[in-house]
């Protein structure tokens, strides 16, 4: 069982905590201007990182606040907790969701059409 | 009812070959998925110069450490098709594979707890006989019968309020099934290559053609991804993405007992699954970590919720001892339905995202991804289970459909 550093409770155990995926992906700055692919990006596409990633938790049965952590996904030590609205120290940054946008597939190879990019 | 005896091998299973420069297809990932692709690219297409690349030893992953559920009472028609494929592909493979692996259908039972499960539960069992899926509805009473050890008392916090059950399901000897897809590869003429990490790939353009390996560069024409659980750190080399995460996933085994649990029960609700192994473990399994993870371990509290439901359920196991626990890297999608087809980078093609229920999906797996392998083009029983879903919309939601919780 893990211990997590609220920032508001201090140290508690993990039970108390809900997990909530990837931190630091933000919603769409012009939505109606969205291709498919970049909606599928937005709400299908998560890093899955092996090793240093920046996720989000709540303190589900304490404070209820929401915060940022750095754990390491091979050996689940945590580098670091931070609030939200804050990014991750200098040295443990994840990447940021937006920066790898992965190519539409090539439609001879899906055997289907895919669907429209510039909506 | 006595204990099965497990069945004697053959004499020889398979060669431990060098890797060749090149091969006319590579197979990333020497688990059931891989071998069963391998064994259908080589048997329906005649694909025989093709290797299976392993970093580890041979289905030493997921294939080693899953709790061997087979079954195939999926609510949506898509699945009901793929995984009934792969049940109708289990009731024959031993044969013709020429090797026993103990597949025993002792029936799958699927438990309700609370009137909405009842209901999720009997609209399943109508959808999967529209499908031509063996599914029944069972009241408490006809649960006790089948499984007589479960406690239907109604006093207890989660209360058994009937089940679905589909009696051609069952469990397979996991470690046979490998070793029986590898012995016919091999038989066949490909390459199985143990301890051959692949670290990157060759591209030339947007094409794939080879791949680096901790034991040299090997060319290719076409590469097929069956990593499970590492697919996305794969695809990453690729420079694509996938929608995957990954999450530990733990199982567990008593000590051996006498036979006392005919049956696989599963509970959703409570999240404890528990069958009895043909030499007498009891094997439980539950949820997966909430967080994404590569250790191959899981969360002791995940045990600790796991068995406080199973002593509830069985009371007769409350002086069972727990003799190993040990975890696996599920690839979940947000649909919970597996990806099986082309990627975003030609000659490359991916199998994964089968989640916490992808062995009894393996021989599915392998003959439509051979398949797609082979001709490039996506099989009927794969298609709907492509990469571009996620951009279409045309999700197969299975979250809460499929009788698991994950
Ligand atoms: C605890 C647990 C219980 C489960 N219970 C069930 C169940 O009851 N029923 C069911 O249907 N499913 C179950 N599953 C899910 C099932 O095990 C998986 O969906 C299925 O095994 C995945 O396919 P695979 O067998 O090919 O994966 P694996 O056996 O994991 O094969 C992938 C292989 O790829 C290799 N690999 C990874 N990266 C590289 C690389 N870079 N180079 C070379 N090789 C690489 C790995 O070493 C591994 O051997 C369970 C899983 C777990 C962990
Ligand atoms: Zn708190």
């Amino acid at each position: 069982m893990l211990l997590f550093s609220c920032p508001n409770c201090g140290p508690r155990n993990e039970t108390e905590f809900h997990y909530g995926g990837q931190a630091h992906v933000a919603y769409p700055e012009s939505p109606d201007q969205l291709s498919n692919r970049e909606w599928a990006e937005y709400l299908f596409y998560r890093e899955n990182t092996k090793g240093l990633f920046a996720e989000r938790w709540v303190h589900a049965a304490g404070c209820r606040k929401w915060f940022n952590m750095v754990r390491d996904t091979v050996s689940y030590e945590i580098q670091a907790v931070y609030g939200m609205g804050e990014q991750a120290p200098e040295g443990l940054t994840a990447p940021p969701a937006a920066q790898a946008k992965s190519q539409p597939l090539a439609p001879a190879e899906a055997g289907t059409t895919t669907a429209s990019e510039g909506v | 009812m006595s204990a099965d005896h497990l069945p004697e091998h053959p004499e020889f299973l398979w060669r431990n070959p060098d890797p060749k420069k090149s091969y006319d297809a590579v197979i990333v990932g020497g688990g059931g998925h891989g071998l069963a692709t391998a064994y259908f690219l080589a048997k329906n297409h005649g694909m025989t110069n093709i290797a299976i690349l392993e970093k580890g030893w041979l289905a030493g992953g997921n294939m080693a450490r899953n709790t061997t559920i087979i079954r195939s009472n999926y609510l949506w028609d898509e699945s009901a098709a793929i995984y009934e494929h792969s049940l109708k592909l289990w009731e024959i493979l031993p044969e013709e594979l020429e090797y026993d692996f103990l597949f025993s259908q002792r029936g799958v039972m699927n438990l309700a707890h609370t009137l909405g499960d009842v209901r999720e539960s009997m609209r399943r069992v109508g959808a999967n006989q529209l499908n031509g899926v063996d599914a029944e509805w069972l009241d408490p009473k006809q649960v006790k019968e089948l499984c007589p050890i479960l406690n239907i008392n109604d006093n207890i916090r989660y209360p058994v309020m009937g089940a679905t059950y589909q009696p051609r399901a069952g469990i397979a000897k996991h470690d046979h099934v490998a070793w029986a897809f590898a012995r016919k590869c091999d038989e066949l003429g490909v390459d199985i290559i143990q301890n051959c990490e692949v670290t990157g790939f060759i591209k030339d353009g947007n094409k794939v053609t080879g791949v680096k390996t901790t034991r040299g560069t090997i060319n290719t024409e076409k590469v097929g991804l069956c990593a499970a659980g590492h697919s996305s750190v794969l695809a990453e080399m690729a420079g694509f993405r996938l929608p995957i995460q990954s999450h530990p996933l733990q199982a567990l085994v008593s000590e051996l007992h006498e036979p006392v649990h005919p049956t696989v029960v599963m509970s959703n609700h409570v999240h404890v699954y528990v069958s009895q192994a043909h030499k007498g473990e009891l094997v439980m399994g539950a949820g997966v970590d909430s967080y994404n993870g590569y250790g191959q371990r899981g969360s002791f509290h995940v045990i600790e919720e796991q068995m406080a439901a199973a002593v509830e359920l069985f009371p007769i196991f409350g002086r069972a001892h727990v003799l190993r626990t040990w975890g696996g890297i599920v690839d979940t999608t947000m649909d919970a339905s597996p990806i099986v087809g082309a990627t975003p980078v030609e000659n490359m093609f991916v199998n994964c995202g089968w989640g916490t229920g992808g062995f009894k999906g393996t021989p599915a797996a392998g003959l439509t991804f051979a398949h797609t392998i082979a001709t490039g083009t996506p099989h009927t029983l794969n298609k709907p289970f492509s990469l571009e879903r996620f951009e279409t919309g045309a999700l197969i939601d299975e979250h809460g459909a499929a009788a698991v919780a994950h």
